[in-house]
């Protein structure tokens, strides 16, 4: 009972900020709330006060739709409370009961009318494949493929149809599994298994999903068995009100969905800062010393150990690692570069701050160093009293707590959605090496005089091309997160950037930078829109990691050139002010752009490109590429 | 324990259908709060089993027509699971 309490204590509390006018603390005590007691009930309370603090929190717009074959409407208000708890205020749209056939087909369904950003397709196996799930015993083999291939067909359709109507990502449930197959013990030994024909049939599934953009399955049958088949169902509530999931597993599916949400939302944490003693491994490196610290692959160092390999998976995603921990330096470093039992080793880490100094500061000195935003910082953490102070101090910061039990660490890390990722790309994974290049770089950079003498040292190369199937996904990649030198911000999916290439008046570019230590792989983007007169530049962005050794001078120059081999008199562009997009504001009058006009979403510099060419900054060899650029 | 189950029972039909503990009484049901339609007394029922932790029969369910009724069925379930 005094845990309803301290609840209940919370929920007056988060409403006396609100009266005060304090949404950020508002907000930290909603998720407080909703970390010690997520149910039903209390999603209704967070989604109703984060409603009322809308508009006065840096929350992220997200308008979801879901056509079903189920009841679905409970895990409605769990999902919108985790999303908002998440910085995203999700507006949920429900389609008819089985009616997705006729939503997805019809191009003027309600489904299309609510311009959702992304939709769900959930239907369960006993929906629409009767005959492969009660039915199953009484098929013949053919039947059976028979059936496999209507309900891939059907799927394939329905992806197809979605895409020519809707430029919305889709994310379709697989099919699950029965509890117990039809045969018994029987059907694992049948060349044609129901599992086996539910299996073909989500290979189907997937392989139409693949062919598409912006369209992803959720292994619904593997939530269901993460979770227990026995647990998750409740017949009875789906004889009573078509609702096939207990009360207590909602809160799994809504989660599962979170982990799509994330990344589509771009909410994501770039950099996981990890504190070492009683986390990296077990005991303290000061006091137990090398030969006392628990790490291994034997119980009790086992659990550290499984920690640092799912946290040496989140590199493999491009996720980079940082250290910030109180302790010796000498004594951690020891430990880092020679214990037998470490996974990660120092080269795994693209910043560290081990010293005595405040938790607070040194995240901030983290972010700074790998030159992005807090907000992309995700810290693990042991110990509750530090995790609370990183929390109250800087709250944009996802906060893991890891749990007592060291066994439980690596399933926390596991499950945690701001590491979640839909694509990869080539310089997702070798992220961390770009960083260690980057120190290198910043250390011979010290040694030159001026800086154009550093430029030429560092023999830049640069290669711009043109959109191709290879690089799109990458393109809309740094669309979604670039936040620093971005002059418009505008975010694209894969989807809408083949449209836009697709257009005759628009051009899509891609820019590679490589130098003497490394290559930095594709680090900007430009999207250009003819007019009459002028070349519109609608997108200009680079990677933070190249701003400052005029790459962004290079591709400048070219759009004004190609556009000047156009006939166009003008290169013209928006400089759209964010929080975070300081770094650009002077870019185009840098460049001899004159302001042109402004208004309330930004500002409009224009070029005459006879008068003011752009000069390409000799020290960098500049290919222009026909095709590939991935 | 009565007042106790109510009380929870309160609290959760206060966050449910957004209205202050102070205003549900025994009496409270679909007729006197607008928010009590069929989609919140599915989220009740899924509330009420996740917050005691057992299972309603559609029995039940049905004759949990206001607060009163639905705190008397959540006692003999817990002194059911109980005996």
């Amino acid at each position: 009972m005094s845990s309803d309490d301290k609840t209940l204590d919370l929920r007056k509390e988060i409403d006396a900020f609100i009266a005060a006018g304090a949404p950020e603390k508002a907000s930290l005590r909603l998720g407080e709330l909703w970390r010690k007691q997520s149910g039903s009930a209390t999603a209704a309370f967070v989604v109703s006060r984060y409603e009322q603090l809308r508009g006065k929190l840096a929350s992220v717009p997200y308008r979801l739709a879901i056509a079903r074959s189920f009841t679905v409407e409970p895990t409605i208000p769990l999902l919108r409370a985790v999303a908002f708890v998440s910085g995203i205020d999700l507006t949920v749209h429900v389609g008819d009961f089985n009616a997705y056939p006729q939503e997805i087909l019809d191009e003027s369904s309600s489904l299309y009318r609510f311009s959702p950003d992304a939709v769900i397709l959930a239907v369960r196996t006993a929906d629409i494949a009767p005959d492969l799930w009660q039915e199953y015993s009484d098929l013949a083999p053919d039947a059976v493929r028979q059936a496999i291939h209507r309900v891939s067909n059907n799927f394939q359709q329905w992806i197809r149809a979605f895409r020519q109507r809707s430029q919305a990502t889709l994310i379709v449930h697989l099919l699950e599994q029965p509890t117990q197959p039809n045969a018994g013990v029987l059907d694992a030994q049948l060349e044609t298994s129901q599992s086996s024909a539910i299996r073909q049939t989500n290979a189907a599934i997937r392989q139409a999903a693949s062919e598409h953009r912006g369209v992803y399955v959720l292994d619904y049958d593997a939530l269901v068995a993460r979770y227990g088949r026995l647990n998750w169902r409740d017949e009875r509530k789906w004889l009573i009100a078509r609702m096939p999931i207990a009360a207590s597993q909602l809160n799994y599916l809504s989660q599962e969905w979170l982990r799509f949400l994330v990344p589509l939302t771009g909410k994501v944490a770039k950099a996981l800062v990890v504190d070492l003693d009683n986390t990296l491994w077990g005991g303290v490196i000061g006091e137990d010393g090398m030969n006392g610290i628990k790490l291994s692959a034997e119980y009790p160092g086992a659990a550290y150990q499984s920690l640092q390999r799912v946290t040496l998976d989140l590199t493999r995603r491009g996720i980079l690692l940082a250290i910030c921990s109180k302790n010796n330096l000498d004594d951690a470093m020891e430990a880092l570069n020679s214990h037998p039992g470490m996974l990660l080793r120092p080269n795994h880490f693209a910043a560290m701050r081990i010293n005595w100094n405040d938790k607070a500061q040194n995240v901030r000195e983290i972010a700074a160093e790998l030159n992005i935003g807090i907000d992309s910082l995700a810290l693990m953490d042991d110990n509750p009293v530090e995790c609370e102070q990183i929390r109250a101090a800087l709250p944009e910061v996802t906060v893991i707590e890891l749990p007592e039990d060291p066994l439980q660490y690596a399933a926390t890390l596991r499950e945690c959605p701001v590491f979640e990722r839909l694509t990869l790309s080539t310089e997702d994974q070798q992220r961390t090496a770009f960083y260690v290049e980057q120190r290198e770089r910043s250390q011979a950079e010290q040694t030159f005089q001026s800086k154009e003498d550093f430029y030429r040292y560092l023999e830049q190369e640069a290669d711009i091309a043109p959109v191709t199937p290879a690089s799109l996904a990458r393109i809309s990649q740094l669309t979604q997160k670039t936040n620093q030198f971005n002059l418009t911000t505008k975010r694209y999916t894969e989807q809408q950037i083949s449209e836009l290439a697709a257009r005759p008046d628009h051009e899509v570019f891609s820019i590679r930078a490589r130098d003497r230590f490394g290559d930095h792989g594709l680090v900007g983007v430009a999207i250009t829109r003819d007019n009459e007169e002028a070349c519109e530049i609608d997108t200009f962005l680079l990677s933070c990691r190249v701003i400052g050794r005029s790459v962004e001078t290079a591709l400048l120059s070219y759009l004004g050139q190609r556009a000047a081999g156009r006939g166009k008199k003008q290169l013209a562009g928006w400089f759209v002010p964010t929080k975070k997009n300081l770094p650009a504001k002077e870019f185009y009058p840098q460049h001899g752009f004159q302001l042109e006009s402004q208004n309330g979403d930004g500002l409009r510099w224009a070029l005459d490109l006879k008068e003011h060419p752009i000069a390409h900054p000799e020290w960098i060899k500049l290919n222009v590429m026909n095709g590939e650029n991935g | 324990m009565t007042s106790n189950i109510f009380e929870q029972v309160r609290s959760i039909a206060s966050d449910l259908f957004s209205i202050p503990s102070e205003r549900i009484t025994a009496e409270s049901s679909p007729e006197n709060i607008e928010a009590w339609d069929s989609t919140q007394h599915l989220n009740l029922v899924l509330a009420l089993e996740e917050a005691f932790d057992f299972q309603l029969s559609p029995e039940e369910m049905e004759k949990m027509r206001n607060i009163g009724e639905v705190v008397k069925v959540v006692e003999s379930k817990i002194s059911a699971t109980k005996s």
